[in-house]
């Protein structure tokens, strides 16, 4: 789960890391009201949770209340990447000397978390690993032994910084891993990282990732997940009732169960022209009810003009799949054509069921995918 | 014996007295895996199947001689459970449990590490050597012994190939699923190594998907040390947009980091075949092998 920057600041502010004054506003007036409290000049910044925010204009300067309030007024009615703008964070601008990044990440491979820090701070960290990999510096922290103050002194001065203001930024390190553990981060950066021209530290920018699997430790936010539009209402809707859901741009609707299995079916559907109108797993041993509340979000989306159903049973049983097919038929009352593959385990009474119902079934991925993208195309000839 | 696991090799079962936990024991036991106790604290002295229950590790080890520990237990207890079969020399654990989060399984990782335990997932459907054991919960009647070893990190996307290469008359020398999580136990290299010197072995099917950049790393090893054996490689995830969790909590492309391309285009730089679909990876195998 993202968190806003105006979140992430606040929690780097309790955990004792300079942040620029600031304030949060969701109406032109308060961000008027804000500044007014703050020394000009002043930034205006979008609270979205997209990356790029700055490029794409979520970013705008001002000089003073009313200025602030105008470019406030410009951003709060505007949608940056596809995304409405429901609030501001107005903080004081602040002098740069120099931008620097520091974060803490998961490191896959060696199965630990990862401080990286650099002395290119301001522009995306997978940019200066890419361009300027010189200018990286990594240091994978030993989970039983974390992330000490040697260490972050080793990398304040790795930045070409010493003594007083080594200790200060590697006590900011110190300072950012701390909270990076505390709230289970996949992901918790400042980018940039400011050096002021007076010499002081300052975090001029934050991101924290919260591992969503770790949520039920940081009940605060669950419940803000639902309100913020991270997930789409299909989505969360999904997710209350144990399935994955992702919207996607076509026009055939898929179900399946597996991760994998959903990809690959999604990416057979492409190979044969056709469109994938959303990724949806329905897991392992979906009972009948789950099989028609997946029809059921899948068939929401107004653009799906075919259901391509998946289902290799292992620990899926494929009569509970066929009864909630025809449940779900008869609950929503549908006409959209399906095609349907199913084996595996109770195949034989799966495929009864349907087929006393006058439902076709098929028994390879490979033909069920061109099937359905056959229909779609049948279809579209005939609106 | 696979890789792994074999007719010699004796499980518990952690979690064993919940719905899960109960209903695999008994797939388990009917494939012949021997399952000699199981573990639920606060339910010791009860039974499961014929399989006597305790409330700790320690006391079900005190009874019984095991090797392995297969896990079942929720995700908010699933790293305790972990910890407690790692720190009683369990040199085996497969944890089946999903949504365990990232920083208990790090911690998992490095007490395992330190101790030399082995460890298959979180979020992996198990491992199995056919015909002589299963810790795990795949339908074992797709998989047949044979001469191809497979490491996956998806489940039914596995048994969707595996049932494929059984219908090709390949059967299969160790299956296992590495996990669906960001960080795992085995990766795909330590897998290949082990494929390498496994004599059963003559081919290897790798099963990636987007997120992170294992098959990567896999692909630079097989070139780098020549591997031996043919491989070849499925990648699902072509048609997977960037930042959108897939199911999977390790299914993500972040940036520009994960997409099935770079993965693609690594293993075909190593010389390995990719499948475009599930269905061919049994036909380029055949090939492969020459049959």
């Amino acid at each position: 789960m993202k968190l806003f920057e105006y979140e992430a600041k606040n929690i780097l502010s309790r955990y004792g890391i300079p942040i620029p004054r600031g304030g949060l506003a969701t109406t032109p007036a308060q961000a008027e009201e804000v500044a007014s409290k703050l020394k000009a000049p002043y930034v205006v910044k979008a609270q979205i949770l997209v990356a790029g925010r700055g490029k794409a204009g979520g970013i705008i300067f001002a000089e003073n209340p009313q200025e602030v309030r105008e470019k406030a007024e410009k951003l709060l009615n505007s949608e940056i990447k596809g995304i409405k703008v429901r609030s501001v964070w107005i903080e004081e601008k602040i002098a740069i000397k120099k931008e620097l990044y520091f974060g803490v990440t998961v490191d896959r491979f060696q199965k630990t978390y990862v401080a990286i820090a650099s002395s290119a701070g301001g522009m995306d960290i997978e940019e200066i690993a890419e361009k300027m990999p010189e200018k990286l510096v990594k240091f994978p922290i030993d989970p039983l032994e974390g992330f000490r103050s040697y260490h972050a002194n080793y990398m304040a001065k790795k930045l070409g910084y010493k003594e007083k203001q080594m200790l200060q930024l590697a006590s900011i390190f110190t300072k950012l891993y701390k909270a990076a553990m505390d709230y289970d981060a996949e992901l918790m950066e400042m980018n940039p990282l400011v050096e002021t021209i007076d010499g002081q530290f300052i975090a001029a920018d934050a991101r924290l990732i919260i591992d969503d699997n770790a949520l039920f430790r940081h009940t605060d936010y669950t419940a803000r997940l639902a309100e913020e539009g991270e997930l789409s209402p299909e989505e969360i809707r999904a997710r209350e009732k144990g399935l994955a859901y992702v919207k996607l741009e076509g026009d055939i609707g898929i179900i399946g169960n597996g991760a994998g299995l959903v990809m690959a079916t999604l990416d057979a559907v492409q190979l044969h022209g056709g469109k994938p109108a959303n990724f949806l797993d329905v897991g392992g041993g979906a009972p009948a009810d789950r099989i028609a509340e997946a029809l059921n979000i899948v068939l929401s989306n107004p653009n799906v003009k075919v259901v391509f159903i998946n289902i290799l049973g292992g620990i899926t049983r494929c009569d509970e799949v066929a009864k909630g097919i025809l449940e779900a038929r008869k609950r929503l009352g549908f006409t959209k054509p399906m095609v349907i593959r199913l084996v595996g385990t109770n195949e034989e009474e799966g495929r009864r069921i349907l087929t006393e119902a006058g439902i076709h079934v098929l028994d390879s991925m490979e033909e069920a995918a061109k099937k359905a993208v056959e229909i779609v195309q049948k279809v579209k000839r005939e609106d | 014996m696979g890789i792994i696991v074999g007719k010699e090799t004796k499980a518990i079962v952690q979690g064993i007295t919940g719905t899960q936990g109960s209903f695999h024991t008994k797939l388990m036991l009917e494939y012949g895996t021997k399952i000699v106790a199981g573990v639920t604290p606060g339910k010791g002295g009860q039974e499961v199947h014929g399989v006597p229950v305790y409330d700790t590790v320690k006391e079900a080890l005190e009874h019984h001689e095991a090797d392995a520990s297969i896990i079942f237990v929720p995700a908010r207890f699933a790293a305790e459970a972990a910890l407690e079969a790692i720190e009683n020399n369990l040199k085996t654990v497969v944890i089946i449990t999903e949504h365990i989060p990232i920083k208990d399984s790090i911690y998992i990782m490095a007490k395992a590490k330190e101790k030399g335990t082995t460890i298959i997932g979180p979020n992996t459907p198990g491992i199995i050597t056919p015909d002589e054991c299963k810790l795990g919960i795949m339908p074992s009647h797709i998989f047949k012994p044979g001469i191809i070893g497979i490491a996956s990190r998806s489940g039914t996307l596995t048994y969707e190939i595996a049932s494929g290469l059984t219908r090709a008359g390949l059967g299969q020398s160790t299956c296992l699923g590495l996990g669906g999580d960001p960080v795992v136990g085995l990766n795909f290299i330590d897998v290949l190594k082990m494929f390498r010197k496994d004599e059963k072995t003559e081919a290897v099917v790798l099963i990636g998907e987007i997120g992170g950049n294992l098959e990567e790393l896999a692909a630079n090893y097989i070139k780098e040390t020549s591997y031996p054996k043919p491989v070849v490689a499925f990648i699902a995830g072509k048609t997977a947009p960037p930042g959108k969790r897939m199911g999977h909590a390790g299914a993500i492309i972040m940036g520009r980091a994960g997409t099935a391309q770079s993965k693609i285009e690594a293993f075909q730089k190593a010389g390995v075949e990719v499948a475009e679909k599930p269905n061919d990876v049994a036909k380029i195998l055949l090939d492969k092998l020459k049959r």
